[in-house]
């Protein structure tokens, strides 16, 4: 499909210290023709961009041990890192979100991450 | 029994597990990630899930022993994380129960955490079991088109 291809180019970054979370985004991303890399938390998220990997969309967990999403959502931004950052979490009070989307992100989504969430985010990149 | 009968075995015995409530929307959305390169997608995801909440499932029994006081936030740090787990797969029935043991960690009640907690391990060894069952059979038949709405 043609929206397939023009995906084919974007890359993005998993950030989730859960693994079997980062399996099932990573297929989903695969599944759209992205390119993914996988992290276990906030502080790997921060340390790969300063290697100088840069990623299209970064998929980004809250709860992490090390660093968690608020952390290095606002690392990543302080860095001057523009790339899309999405929040993908089980916390679902208001206040929870509204704290995560003020550190950084582009939007939030609850989880469980689903095809159909994923599609209209690279709908906006 | 034929091939065309077994496949029919396979959709009804995973149509069940939806009739039973006992799994949800995401286990499709695992189900439609499955392609020719990864064909047992699903069950590996489900076995990575299995070996991670086993895990978890000990803690938490560790935890509740510890009863003065008993550790609600840790409690409620562990169900948090299985509830996610469980989640990732489509575990309707057990996110349920992890809601309510949840709740009687909020709560501080010490009794109704235990119960509810004896509550999720059964859903969570009866859906173990169906599931253990349905990926077998799954196997037996070959690669098939496995996607479908339930009802």
């Amino acid at each position: 499909m043609a929206h397939e291809k023009m995906r084919t180019k974007l890359t993005a970054l998993v950030v989730d210290d859960n693994k079997l979370n980062r399996k099932i985004h990573e297929k989903m991303l695969e599944s759209f023709g992205v390119k993914s890399e996988g992290v276990e938390n906030g502080r790997e998220a921060v340390d790969i961009h300063c290697r100088g990997h840069r990623f299209d969309l970064i998929l980004m967990d809250m709860d992490m041990p090390v660093m968690n999403g608020i952390e290095a959502t606002k690392e990543l931004r302080l860095m001057g890192i523009g790339s899309i950052i999405v929040g993908v979490s089980s916390r679902c009070t208001e206040a929870e979100i509204r704290k995560f989307m003020d550190a950084g992100l582009n939007d939030y989504h609850e989880k469980p991450f689903n095809t159909a969430k994923l599609s209209s985010i690279l709908d906006n990149i | 029994m034929d091939k065309n009968q077994s496949r029919r075995q396979v959709a009804s015995m995973k149509q069940s597990l939806f009739d039973q409530g006992l799994l949800d929307e995401q286990f499709i959305q695992l189900e439609g990630l499955q392609d020719d390169a990864n064909p047992n997608f699903v069950e590996e995801i489900v076995t990575l899930h299995y070996r991670d909440s086993s895990r978890l499932i000990s803690s938490i029994e560790q935890a509740l022993k510890e009863r003065n006081p008993m550790d609600f936030n840790k409690l409620d740090t562990l169900m948090h994380q299985f509830k996610g787990s469980s989640s990732s797969i489509g575990a309707k029935k057990v996110k349920a129960e992890c809601n309510l043991f949840r709740e009687y960690c909020r709560a501080g009640n010490a009794e109704g955490c235990v119960r509810s907690f004896q509550q999720l391990k059964k859903e969570y060894v009866a859906l173990r079991k169906k599931l253990e069952a349905y990926f077998q059979l799954a196997r037996q038949v070959g690669p098939q088109e496995t996607a479908c709405r339930s009802k």
